[in-house]
């Protein structure tokens, strides 16, 4: 397959998320996000869960609307449960490489930072597999730094290749590819990226990527896209809140990026995760910081402009706020989390990429679930691979 | 049994069909589906642990002497998906019974109409009951039905939304031609809905949201059954005629027998 000069196979899609992006008015958008008034608010409100415009979820996002915290946080509960259920589904993160040739200011892997690297084997990938699948897990995330040559996609193949007999849903977070890649990922046996635009804001972007092919802001914005088109079932978007001064500007727009991709791209399901800024080697301080009630604020404005839109909370977050958007509205987690290559097997021996402030083990996530009401699903696998059928072992099923 | 709901060579005492997503602990699953009196339990084969080597897992707390266990193949997008997780299910000692599902859309979880048709040919083809969840499109129920499913399971509305009969006008079609049994599966969100379609003459229904996310799912269940027993009741005594407006007291033609 050939890919053309935005790494689409074929003809380039008519429209992308970048011509939408275009379109945004962010300034005024912005603007009600900082300053809407009562009205606004009730407005925004009264509407259905799910017909909201993009300017009632930027009112949403206003201390105005934050001042009815309460009051939006019943709804987005009364909405995630109707629409998911008492359930939250549990996945965990493998890194493979903390190898990185790009240079973003944020971030515990960039290159100039003097960690111990590591990059796994296929063999030490799948000890780390099974330790997460001993604890449950049948859901797995791998991640890398950037580096084409360490961790291209050759050496994701093998390792996706290793793992797809074992583990009945894989997903990636790493660099990202042209279309004709994604589909050598999906053949592989994976069915899910993860890809954060970390800021849509052009020139935040420029500043704090200074190096490395992270710094192709198009490129990356339309990976998601690029992946859906190659097959993959499950895209999750974010924004690292913190990076851009203004966090409500990041925010409008993983809202709009979301409805563009669940409007475009019909046949994936869409997650969105909530990350912020949290200290690692690169002793990045976000200039204004999110805090607690404004992050809750962002998942219940998600969770009622987007009613069917999984919203993913990672042990970046420390234990009691964790609890707290769980009944709010999240509805896929981690737990138990490291964030080093090796560190379920072998911890503290390379550098991790930013520090977990959940510390609490995977059984102790999951007795608070069931304590209010949860049930963890660790089993959701979406296509019936030949992997699942080997692993049907036994005649343990009811004749 | 009384009037029993039969489906291909079997027959059941309760028309009210449940599902198993969605409940906050496996336990309370197993009350709500005994207080149901349901006696066919639908299971996603993609929730089930194969391998059983995790925690515990959905179907040990499923009787399967008191309920037929129905796998269904949600997460299936085409039909080629569908036949291979119900074989898979079939391998796995399941019943040879299907719940067939295919939604290629995971937002809505819609039916693919033309997908379904062609993984339901396949299946009756292997040898299997099939029991396909559809849009309620009456052409499509016919054609469903001339491949060989057991059932036809038209949405009332789409899955989760708990907003009852919203296909009703379509729905009345589908029953009215049809030779195997109906049932009524999804958007059914209060007991009064699925009352409401064992009235108009539905043969059945599935159940699981509404029971799933109550305050009281136990309670709930009970109440569903209440009313699915209560609409079949009705349907068969056959309600009295609906009049949009009241008879005028006194005759309009009166004057020509004076």
């Amino acid at each position: 397959m050939n890919n053309n000069w935005n790494g689409f196979v074929g003809k380039a899609p008519a429209v992308t998320f970048a011509n939408e992006l275009g379109m945004i008015p962010f300034e005024r958008l912005v603007i009600y996000a900082a300053e809407a008034g009562p009205e606004m608010v009730d407005r925004a409100l009264s509407r259905e869960p799910g017909s909201l415009t993009l300017e009632d979820f930027a009112v949403l996002l206003s201390p105005a609307a934050g001042e009815r915290l309460e009051e939006m946080a019943q709804a987005s509960r009364a909405v995630t449960v109707a629409r998911f259920g008492r359930t939250m589904q549990m996945y965990a993160p493998l890194y493979l490489s903390n190898e990185c040739l790009s240079s973003c200011t944020y971030c515990g892997f960039a290159r100039a930072l003097p960690i111990v690297r590591r990059t796994l084997s296929v063999a030490e990938t799948k000890r780390e597999a099974e330790h997460l699948l001993a604890h449950g897990f049948r859901s797995i995330l791998l991640l890398t730094g950037e580096h084409e040559k360490a961790t291209g996609v050759e050496f994701l193949e093998q390792h996706v290749r290793a793992l797809a007999s074992a583990v009945p849903q894989i997903n990636l977070e790493v660099q990202v590819w042209s279309e004709a890649e994604y589909a050598r990922l999906v053949a592989a046996g994976c069915e899910g990226v993860t890809i954060y635009q970390e800021t849509y804001h052009p020139q935040t972007y420029a500043r704090v990527h200074e190096a490395g092919r992270k710094r192709r802001y198009l490129w990356r914005l339309l990976g998601p896209e690029r992946a859906a088109r190659a097959g993959m079932r499950r895209l999750g978007i974010g924004a690292l809140l913190g990076l851009h001064p203004q966090w409500r500007y990041d925010a409008v727009a993983v809202a709009a990026h979301t409805a563009f991709l669940q409007k475009h791209y019909w046949r994936s399901s869409i997650s969105v995760s909530i990350p912020r800024m949290r200290p690692s080697e690169s002793h990045f301080s976000p200039e204004r910081p999110v805090s607690d009630r404004e992050l809750t604020q962002y998942v219940c404005a998600l969770r009622l402009f987007l009613p069917d839109v999984g919203l993913v909370a990672s042990t970046r977050e420390p234990a009691e706020l964790r609890d707290g958007l769980f009944r709010v509205g999240i509805t896929r987690t981690s737990a138990g989390s490291a964030t080093e290559p090796g560190g379920y097997e072998e911890p503290d021996e390379a550098g991790e990429q930013f520090q977990i402030a959940d510390e609490r083990s995977v059984r102790e996530v999951v007795e608070h679930l069931r304590g209010i009401g949860y049930e963890p699903v660790w089993e959701d696998w979406a296509r019936p691979t030949e992997a699942a059928e080997r692993m049907l072992v036994r005649n343990r099923l009811p004749a | 049994m009384d009037d029993p709901l039969k489906i291909a060579d079997r027959e059941f005492g309760s028309r009210l069909l449940v599902g198993t997503g969605k409940f906050g602990s496996h336990e309370t699953m197993r009350d709500a589906l005994f207080a149901s009196g349901t006696e066919i339990v639908t299971v996603a084969l993609r929730r089930v642990d194969l391998e059983a080597t995790g925690g515990p897992d959905i179907l040990e707390f499923v009787d399967a002497q008191r309920y037929l266990l129905l796998p269904n193949t949600s997460g299936a997008v085409d039909a080629e998906e569908a036949v291979r997780i119900a074989k898979l299910a079939r391998s796995a000692g399941m019943p040879d019974w299907v719940k067939l599902e295919v939604t290629p859309d995971p937002r809505y979880l819609l039916p693919d109409p033309v997908e379904t048709l062609s993984a339901a040919e396949s299946l009756v083809d292997a040898g299997f009951t099939v029991l396909p969840y559809m849009g309620a499109d009456p052409i499509l129920a016919k054609r469903l039905e001339e491949v060989g499913c057991a059932t036809v399971m038209p949405l009332g509305s789409w899955i989760g939304s708990n907003k009852g009969l919203r296909t009703r006008d379509a729905l009345g079609i589908i029953i009215e031609q049809a030779t195997v049994p109906v049932v009524v599966d999804a958007g059914l969100g209060a007991p009064s809905h699925a009352a409401e379609a064992l009235e108009m003459g539905a043969d059945a229904v599935l159940v699981n949201t509404a029971i799933a996310v109550a305050g009281d799912p136990v309670s709930m269940a009970g109440a569903f059954k209440k009313a699915v027993e209560a609409g079949r009741e009705a349907f068969q005594a056959k309600l009295g005629p609906q009049r949009g407006e009241a008879d005028a007291s006194s005759p309009l033609t009166g004057f020509l027998d004076r």
